[in-house]
């Protein structure tokens, strides 16, 4: 792990500036986050991985959901919609649609975007939509309270699973790789320098892409199941993980205390949905299609 | 600003109402539709998917309508003019995104060919029995508001009026059609694109260091951004103040509804469309809209030859109720007589309305069909006696 | 307009059959006749739901000189049947001294109603001459012309040309055309046995 990415200067004087305040809105801090949370992490590789993208900030909007990573986007320093529970993909969708020299990137939370948003995920990697989403993998719904998602392994204690979770999970790489995702990739909150570069090849890649970050809630999910604080939490993905790129999405189901497999799964090259688009409508229509133009122009 | 010609089609039309519909949305400007299958409604987006390509812009089948009224919401922040259509069952489903739309006061219409229900109901036969969801459908105080056309022609010019309302009062608009309209056919006469008018998205003057993201202007209505252009601003469905960031006080709560509910009032009170007939010495006024009105018109004129001195008040856009034009008439009315396609739903705005100064009769139809015109003519005799 | 819209007031349609006859193109071109070429007023239906999917089929056209009010068909003056199932279904619907218009081939009436005007057409055979079946709702609807003498012929013709993709044009117009020669010849033939207004004629097959 790389010292001078978790080296943020604590130096109070007025000239001293974190490195990510740029992409943030400072005005809305303090954030709303618990202490040992993990996503102030995810969102501290995001800020650096749009500062080494080089990307023309202007041109990147952010789409949330609902829940603690829900709440992303309106931390973020760009254009940034907090959309309706669930529907952060269908969102981007228009949004990339309308306006495709746009990077969109969708930053929300497990119950959020394999749940509610389930059938939004699946049906955006199938079209191959060129957006970008971030998961934030807590492993519980953690803004109503701690309770059972469809990531929590079993035998876990939730609120809702007050004896023990006893329905399966989603393996979410392995449900992005078969719905048809170009990217696939898994890091923990201990990972923060892979996990940027993963955001920053991400951000440069073509294509519906996904990238699983497993973030620590000591406040329910690990309060509830004994496993200690965040640092605690840090020990645990230490000592569990192991980097495996490639390797196949299948072997990669997650349990409450087993090996978690990080690393680069998927990175193929398939043409998006607005290719396919226009290679469709010049094929069937040739001289008569019409690019899509599709913002309204001012009055 | 009048109609990119590129989306009009021009000329004299044999059209049912949702295709009639889908050209109003092309004329209006509309670049943007994400839908899904639904009877009695499909038609609408079947059009827009085959004339799209050659306008030049995007129709997406979405996975549910939750998507698609969603979709038409991050497509509008991208810069387009954008809807959706559905029926019955779908328009449940958009619900929380009308909500969404209203609070993030995002301008984009959602056409509602209305059909027999509750639940599946029945999927190719007309009803009016989605009026009360239509206004109070999502959670909280919010204003919509929405157009009843009656014909083919009305499917399209109403179409365009929606889209400019969108605009001007950046609210959700409803389209109010019903299997009847959205499925009959009859002449359609689309006019050139410059005699057709069309409200421009009021875009920022502001520089990105000055602007608001939510402060109204003197008409209570903020300035649109689009997504892109350097703002960095920030939509939430939360509670929210002028800089469009999350406030979860009663204070804010209050402005923000508040002016939701207020920026209409000049719509409500002044702008209500409406098409009144033989009002002057009516002592029965029958109010109507939609499929409704005509059969209604019909039962009206076979009165006023029985000597009964009818009168027609046809409600074109039902939200907001246009109240003011009710309480003038129930002063000097003897009674109301009102058909709807449901049983009873915004005769309940008349009663209100009129408060007891004339009497208010309800002609219930469960759906499925239209009123006999006797049926009507019936309550109106009634009424006169 | 002038020619019959005004002078008959308003007039209900149906025209029934089965998938893939063109029923709906057949109403269609009658009410653009009307609305567009006319200048009158036209209202069509059709209907929809599971029973319009392959099966039956049927639409509705009212014509007026007068905007139309009431949507629907109620009791039609004119049904228009190409298949036995509408024939059984409609007929009994039909306004007394109404017209009755049958594909005379797919159509057998073994109990005709009483009290309306009866014309039979062997529509798909007419279709068949001129080398493509399925012309045999524009057939229907230049036989319609001939003996109703509702809408002028050459509106007819306009709406034929102006619904059909330009390829399809000249076989259509030809469609209308032997529809329409046939039903003149039947009429006329009618006219010279002194029985202009046939009620319940068995025409010859």
């Amino acid at each position: 792990m790389s010292e001078a990415i978790l080296d943020i200067p604590l130096d109070s004087t007025k000239t001293a500036i974190n490195p990510v305040e740029p992409y943030l809105r400072m005005d809305r801090m303090p954030h709303i986050w618990c202490p040992g949370c993990g996503i102030g992490t995810t969102v501290n590789c995001f800020a650096r991985a749009l500062e080494s993208s080089g990307l023309n900030l202007d041109k990147v909007a952010i789409v949330s959901g609902i829940g603690c990573t829900g709440r992303v986007a309106g931390y973020a320093n760009l254009d940034s919609f907090h959309t309706t529970h669930g529907r952060a993909i269908p969102f981007a969708t228009g949004l990339k649609l309308s306006n495709p020299e746009l990077q969109v990137v969708v930053y929300s939370g497990d119950g959020d975007l394999f749940a509610i948003g389930g059938n939004h995920f699946i049906h955006a990697a199938r079209r191959n939509m060129d957006i970008k989403v971030i998961c934030v993998n807590n492993l519980t719904y953690a803004m109503t309270g701690g309770q059972t998602g469809p990531a929590t392994p079993t035998e876990v204690i939730s609120a809702t699973s007050p004896y023990g979770v006893f329905e399966p999970s989603f393996n979410l790489v392995q449900l992005a790789e078969a719905a048809g995702a170009s990217y696939v990739a898994r890091w923990t909150t201990y990972h923060v320098k892979q996990l940027s570069r993963s955001m920053e090849e991400v951000l440069h890649k073509k294509g519906f892409c996904f990238i699983e970050v497993l973030s620590p809630c000591p406040t329910l999910y690990q309060r509830r199941n004994k496993m200690g604080d965040g640092l605690d939490a840090m020990k645990f993905y230490k000592e569990v993980s192991k980097v495996r790129h490639g390797a196949p999405t299948s072997e990669c189901a997650l349990t409450r205390a087993g090996e978690i497999v990080v690393g680069k799964f998927v990175d193929r090259d398939r043409p998006d949905y607005l290719e396919l688009l226009n290679r469709q409508m010049t094929a069937t229509l040739g001289d008569r299609y019409a690019t899509p133009e599709v913002t309204c122009s001012e009055g | 600003m009048h109609a990119d010609p590129n989306g009009v089609l021009t000329g004299v039309h044999f059209l049912d109402g949702d295709h009639a519909c889908c050209e109003g949305t092309l004329a209006a400007g509309a670049r943007f539709a994400a839908g899904y299958p639904i009877t009695p409604s499909t038609e609408v987006v079947e059009r827009f998917a085959w004339r799209i390509p050659t306008v030049g812009g995007i129709f997406i089948q979405m996975e549910d309508e939750l998507a698609a009224s969603i979709a038409i919401q991050g497509a509008v922040w991208g810069g387009a003019k954008a809807f959706t259509v559905t029926s019955g069952p779908g328009f449940s489903l958009m619900m929380e995104h009308i909500g969404y739309a209203a609070i993030t006061e995002t301008p984009c219409v959602f056409v509602n060919v209305q059909r027999g229900g509750p639940s599946t109901g029945l999927p190719t036969l007309p009803a009016q029995a989605d009026m009360m969801q239509a206004k109070w459908g999502s959670h909280g105080d919010y204003s919509i508001i929405a157009l009843c056309p009656n014909s083919p022609q009305e499917c399209f010019d109403l179409t365009v009026t929606g889209f400019n309302l969108a605009e001007e009062f950046r609210v959700p608009v409803m389209m109010m059609l019903d299997e009847c309209v959205g499925h009959m056919t009859e002449k359609v006469v689309i006019p050139e694109a410059g005699q057709i008018a069309i409200t421009p998205r009021r875009f920022t003057y502001k520089s990105p260091a000055e602007f608001r993201l939510f402060e109204p202007r003197e008409d209570l209505v903020p300035d649109m951004v689009k997504a892109g252009d350097g703002y960095r601003f920030h939509v939430t469905g939360l509670t929210h103040d002028e800089r469009g960031y999350p406030s979860m006080n009663v204070e804010t709560q209050d402005r923000l509804v508040r002016r939701m509910r207020d920026k209409l009032k000049p719509f409500a009170n002044g702008r209500a469309v409406f098409e009144a007939e033989n009002l002057d010495d009516a002592e029965v006024v029958v109010v109507s809209y939609g499929i409704t009105s005509r059969v209604a018109q019909r039962a009206t004129q076979m009165a006023r030859a029985q000597g009964v001195r009818a009168g027609k008040f046809r409600i074109i856009s039902a939200w907001p109720f246009p109240e003011q034009h009710i309480r003038e008439l129930a002063g000097r009315v003897k009674a109301f007589v009102f058909p709807e396609l449901n049983l009873g739903q915004m005769v309940h705005e008349v009663e209100r309305c009129a408060a007891g100064r004339a009497k208010v009769i309800s002609v219930p139809h469960a759906g499925g069909s239209v009123h006999k015109p006797e049926v009507i003519l019936q309550a109106i005799l009634e009424a006169a006696r | 307009m002038q020619r019959g819209l005004t002078k008959l007031g308003l007039t209900e349609i149906r025209i029934a059959g089965f998938g893939g006859q063109g029923v709906i193109l057949a109403a269609t071109v009658i009410g653009k006749a009307a609305a567009i070429f006319e200048g009158g007023y036209a209202t069509m239906t059709q209907s929809f739901g599971p029973e319009a999917r392959g099966g039956s089929s049927a639409a509705q056209v009212i014509l007026s000189g007068e905007p139309i009010l009431y949507p629907y068909v109620t009791q039609p003056d004119i049904l228009v049947v190409m298949s036995q199932e509408a024939y059984t279904v409609f007929a009994p619907q039909l306004k007394p001294g109404g017209i009755l218009i049958v594909e005379q081939e797919l159509v057998r009436i073994d109990h005709p109603p009483q009290g309306v005007r009866f014309y039979g057409v062997p529509a798909t055979r007419l279709a068949e001459e001129l080398g493509r079946k399925v012309v045999l709702n524009i057939v229907m609807v230049g036989f319609f012309a001939a003996v109703t003498h509702m809408l002028d012929p050459d509106s007819l013709r306009q709406a034929v040309a102006d619904s059909v993709p330009p390829a399809m044009q000249k076989l259509n117009l030809q469609a209308f055309d032997k529809g329409f020669e046939y039903g003149a010849e039947l009429v006329q033939r009618l006219a010279e046995n002194g029985d202009a207004e046939p009620l319940l004629l068995e025409t010859e097959s």
